[in-house]
This record gives structure tokens, sequence and C-alpha cells, in this order.
């Protein structure tokens, strides 16, 4: 059924929240600096002038838009609905990640900042803004876990070839958690010369707004593809969630389109039965991270939990708010799948369409993997594939090798 | 008026000695002997820091103290016990120092109702603004708790007038940009964000956040109601605590008749 609050979908509110999630949860320090950001990102949201420079960059520079590819062996192999592959994979950078840091790094150049910092798990979001800190000029430090630093050696490299200083993240578990509480510290001290690239729909508001604005491109590419193609819409949009950026973009665009069912694959881990998984939707309760309320896995005393799983960029203990939101008012659905439900499915798809799809996104395509047989054969799933995998090719070997001794 | 007010009331114009150290940091006993020394040694009130696993607002020497806390499992419930413990010793008024997600999991009434029943008389909460804190603050002013907000030096003069307008207590005025941790000297504009503070309130304001030494607080005292200072008794109390039981309360105490004679020192 259709709900009042989905029929003219108007979040955030001006609090910043989505429904109960989100707000600004932040040391005083930083707020003037998060409203005048809101005044600057809706002035030029509306400035045909930077949208017109967004647009050249992201097709001229990351090569947008970028393809929806009908998946015929894969469709074929698994005997259920039409599978459409929304290919982020093949932005620069090798990832969606690119749409916000460009969008982010324009903004900080009209904002008069000459500095950015970014904080990462995997390394694709550092690398993309070491990236547009390269092309536009800007200085760039990124925060990562000194965990994923050993585990992501090569983006590591890459990063500081493109010129950005790497700073890792020794406190708590060293993972992604952890470079965004040095990144937000960081970021205290330098608010006044520095612009913060948050990478995904997480943070404070409006940062959950600003990179669904500059995701959304994925969504609205898909719409207007799939009706090409189709002459209507998808009967589902698929796509993993760790912060859940990739998947905000794709789904913003249909979030009124409520005949399009739109499903968020979190990470299990080992199980969400066990307690090494990142399902904040499935197993986490409302709490506060990283300066919004949102689903958070934490202890009965609110001490955040570590996150796991075999992707870095899903290893997170919390989502976007506005995911949280969807959750609540049942507008997407958020289902899990395990580390090795992924691995299958990241040979799967390697092997049938001669695609090696980030770990990450391999999660999305799992459940279809699983559903596909229970899903009507006229109907049209996509999967946002929004990540290359030859980042992941190392650790997947190094994985197998263990698994043969 | 609550234990707060009544002890500013009471200072006759010498500047109030806040620290600041971690509850159950290096362990229970000796926090707790720990702010009880600080109190006996003439600190004027005390914030207990309550422990939490992603303190944003905290550099890392308050961060490890508080993963040395809740390493030994501290979590709400000791940190009220340890405000009472405290509370049977003193009727100097106890703040706690918390983030917001504990109390969120806590339940905010059941948070306040407790506190109030330890015996705590303030609260800060360094992750909430005043954009989000109305329903915090109303709870805390039901139980009589001080709701104490902080003003920074990036508020601005509008934001420091509608902080000020909404504060019980005293106002915290974070001293520069930046995370809690000691710095080699008083950040230039803090003076005038202490000014502005008082052209919109009556309530104290006490200054925070890199106040390390003695000759630091004096230069506070000058124009501030309190001096706050945290990473400088953590870093003493890690210090000390590999030196035998006794030495992390004799640290503290001594730092403290410091820091408190540099208090008095300029006012009198």
């Amino acid at each position: 059924m259709l709900s009042e609050s989905q029929q003219s979908y108007l979040f955030p509110d001006p609090n910043g929240r989505y429904g109960q999630f989100g707000g600004r949860y932040v040391p005083e320090t930083l707020m003037n600096a998060l409203i005048q950001l809101e005044k600057d990102f809706l002035r030029l949201k509306a400035d045909p002038s930077f949208q017109e420079e967004l647009s050249y960059y992201l097709t001229q520079y990351s090569g947008r838009p970028t393809p929806l590819y009908y998946a015929e062996r894969l469709t074929e192999a698994l005997g259920g609905p039409k599978i459409y592959l929304k290919r982020e994979d093949l932005n620069h950078t090798g990832a969606h990640k690119i749409n916000n840091t460009i969008g982010q790094a324009l903004l900080a150049l009209r904002t008069g900042k000459k500095r950015i910092i970014a904080e990462t798990g995997a390394g694709q979001h550092g690398v993309a803004s070491a990236t547009v800190a390269a092309r536009f000029g800007l200085e760039c430090t990124v925060f990562m876990g000194e965990e994923d630093m050993r585990r992501q050696a090569l983006n590591v490299f890459r990063m500081r070839m493109l010129g950005a200083e790497v700073v890792p993240a020794t406190s708590g578990t060293k993972t992604l958690k952890d470079a965004t509480n040095e990144a937000i510290r960081h970021w205290v001290s330098h608010v006044e010369d520095t612009h913060y690239i948050i990478g995904s729909v997480v943070g404070p508001h409006p940062y959950p707004q600003i990179v669904r604005e500059f995701q959304r491109i994925i969504g609205d590419e898909t719409k207007q593809q799939m009706l090409a193609m189709e002459h209507r819409l998808p009967d589902a949009i698929v796509a993993c969630v760790g912060g859940g950026s990739n998947a905000m973009g794709i789904f913003f665009p249909f979030v009124e389109d409520t005949e399009v069912e739109l499903i968020g694959v979190e990470a299990a881990g080992r199980g969400v039965e066990t307690e090494e998984h990142a399902a904040s939707i499935n197993k986490g309760r409302p709490g506060v991270l990283h300066g919004a309320k949102t689903m958070l896995l934490q202890d009965p005393y609110g001490q955040v939990t570590p996150a796991h799983s075999i992707s870095a960029g899903l290893d997170y203990p919390g989502i976007g708010p506005e995911h949280a939101h969807f959750a609540e008012i049942g507008r997407a659905r958020y289902v899990p799948v395990t580390d090795a439900e992924a691995l299958d499915a990241f040979y799967l798809l390697s092997k049938l369409e001669g695609i090696i799809p980030a770990l990450e996104s391999a999660h999305a395509i799992a459940y279809v993997v699983k559903e596909a047989s229970r899903m009507p054969k006229d109907t049209r799933v996509v999967i946002c594939l929004s990540g290359r995998g030859d980042k992941d090719v190392e650790q997947v070997a190094r994985m197998e090798g263990e698994l043969s001794q | 008026m609550n234990r707060i007010d009544q002890t500013f009331a009471g200072l006759n114009g010498e500047a109030a000695l806040i620290p600041f150290v971690v509850a159950g940091d290096p362990d229970y006993g000796r926090s707790l002997d720990a702010i009880v020394a600080i109190l006996e040694a003439g600190a004027d009130m005390v914030e207990i820091g309550f422990p939490y696993s992603d303190p944003l607002a905290d550099g890392p020497v308050i961060q490890a103290a508080a993963l040395r806390s809740l390493q030994q499992g501290h979590q709400l419930p000791d940190c009220f016990r340890l405000i009472r413990d405290v509370r049977s010793k003193t009727e100097k008024p106890l703040i706690a120092f918390t983030y917001v997600n504990p109390v969120m999991q806590y339940g905010t009434e059941r948070f306040f109702r407790d506190l109030a029943a330890s015996g705590g008389d303030g609260v800060i909460i360094p992750d909430v603004p005043i954009e989000e804190a109305p329903e915090l603050a109303q709870m805390a002013s039901q139980y009589d708790i001080s709701f104490i907000p902080l003003v920074a030096p990036t508020s601005g003069e509008e934001r420091v007038r509608a902080i000020s307008a909404q504060a019980h207590g005293f106002v915290y005025c974070v001293s520069s940009l930046g995370v809690t941790g000691e710095r080699s000297s008083v950040a230039s504009g803090v003076k005038s964000l202490v000014e502005t503070v008082k052209r919109y309130t009556d309530l104290p304001a006490c200054v925070g956040f890199g106040v390390s030494t003695p000759e630091h607080a004096a230069e506070i005292a000058a124009f501030a109601d309190g001096v706050i200072v945290g990473s400088a008794y953590v870093r003493r109390i890690e210090q000390a605590q590999s030196e035998g039981d006794g030495s992390v309360a004799e640290s503290v105490a001594e730092f403290t008749r410091q820091l408190k004679n540099a208090c008095q020192r300029i006012r009198l």
C-alpha cells in the first residue's frame, strides 16, 4: 500500500531527520560548518552552472552514463527473472564512489576550501577522493584504519601515488568506523579551511542528503535506460548496503514508484546468528553513530560493537539514516547475505559474464542468485554492480590459499 | 538552587577548579580514590567521564582511558555506583560527562532519574548541540540535573546567545578548535568567547579543552569563572598507575593543589 509519506516523499525534514533517524549529533564546534554546508549545498544544487559543471565531469572524466547491461547468461543460468546490471564498476576508479567525490570536490572548490579530508574502509572512497583532489588541485588527507591499510596495501599506495596523505587510524577496531572517528576529530580541528568528503549516506545532516543527491544519478540513469529498453520500470532493484550510498543512489529516484521493490543487501558475515556480521538493520537497534541516529550494532549499554564482513566496504556497524527510515516505513527491505554466499556469487558472475564484481556488489548478486527461483520469469530485476573486483582479487587469492592448505 | 549553583555562589571571586577523570580508570577503586583525593585537595567540583567506545570529542589520552575502563567491563551502572560512592564522602557537585548513545540506550528518563538518585548534579553531553537537546534538557530539569551546554570558538554570536539562554549550571567554553587534549598555550580567542557568553547570561562561564598547567589555569582564572582540566589529569593517572597503588591519588592531589592555587592567586 502507498502511504502518505511515500506519495510526497520530502525527507529530510528541516531538522535533518528521516522520521526518527538522522539529525546532527556532533560537537558544537562543527555546527556552524554543517549549517553553512547545508546552505551552500542547497544553493549550488539549484545553480545551473554548478549542475552543468558536475555533469561535464561525470561524463568526460568518469565516463557516465554507465551501461544498464542485460546479463543474459546469468539470467539463463538462474532461470528466473530477467537480470540487468547497472555497471557502476565501469566508472573511473572502478566504483560509484567517484559520483560523490566529484560532486563534493566541486562543492569544496565553490566554497573556497583548498583542502579535503576523507575516511576510507577498503580504500575505494579514499582513492576516489585522492583522484578528484589531484584533478582539482586540492590538498587531500585520507584516514584509514591501520588494519584496513594492511589488508588493502595496494589502495594505500594508489592514494599516495595520487598525491594524498594517508593517515592510519589506530584507535578502536582500526577499521572504517575508527577511520571515520579520526576524520571527524581532524575536521573539528581544521573546520575553517577543510571540507570533509564523507563517502556514504551517513554522518550528520546534511551529509546523507548531499551524498544521496550526488549518487542519485545511478537511479536516474537506470530509470531512463530501463524505460528505453523495456518500456517499463523494473520490478525490483537490489543493491548492497554498508553505509548505503550506492543503494540510496539507485533507490532514491524510485522512492515514489512504489510498484518497484527496493531490496538492500546487508553483509551477514559468518551469519546473522553469530556475532560476526554487519547487519545493522536486521540485528541492530536505534542509536547514534558518527553524528546521526540510525540502526546500530551495539551492546546493551550502547557501546558500539565491531562489525564483520568479508568485504571491507560493508564492514560498518551503522547504516545511513535514510535506509533505517526506509526499513521502518517499509519502503525498502533489507536482507542478509553471508561471506560464503557473496564469495560464490563473486565466482559465478566472473565465470558467466566475464565481469569480476567487487565483493561488496557480490552480496547483491548473491541475493538474486538465492531468490531467482522464487521470482516470476516475466519480471525484471536490476542489480547495482557498485564496483569492480580487481581490488579484491588478491584477498580472494589469499583466502583460497588458506582454504587449500 | 542545586549544588553547582551554590558552589559558584560561594566562590568569592576566585575561579572554580573543575577536574575531569574517567570513571573506572585505571580501575574502579583507584578512580574512586582519585576523585575523593581531588576534591579533598581543593577542587570545587568534578566531571566524571562515562567511558564510551567512540568518543568523538576526545583526543588520544581520554580515548585510551575510556578503553582501559571499558576493558574492565565498566558500564553506566558502574558509573552511577561510583557517583554514589563519591557522594557518600562529599557534598561537592558531581557532573556526568557522557556521549548521547549510552543515555539513549539506558533510557533518557531512567538515566536522569538514576543520575539524580546517585547524587549527580549536572550533565555534559558533547555530541548534543542545542538542536538535539530539548528532550534531554527537559528531562534533566525534571530531576534537577543541570544541563551544561558547550559553546565553541566557531559558534558565532547568534548561537552563543541561544545556547547561553538555555544553559543551566554553567556554560562550558571550548577554548580552541579540536578535541580534548593538552596544548602548549591558551588560545587567544577564548577570552572574547567568555565575554560573549557573559553578555547573554548571568551563569558562570568556564573554560576547558587544552588547559594543561597551573600557568594556563592562572591565565584563564583572570577572566573566566571556572577552569576545566581533563587530559592533564588523565595522563597523570595513566603515568601513576604503573608506580604502585597509593601514587594515583597522591599524584592528582598534588596537581590539584597547584591548579587551585593558580585559580585563587589571580583573583585575590
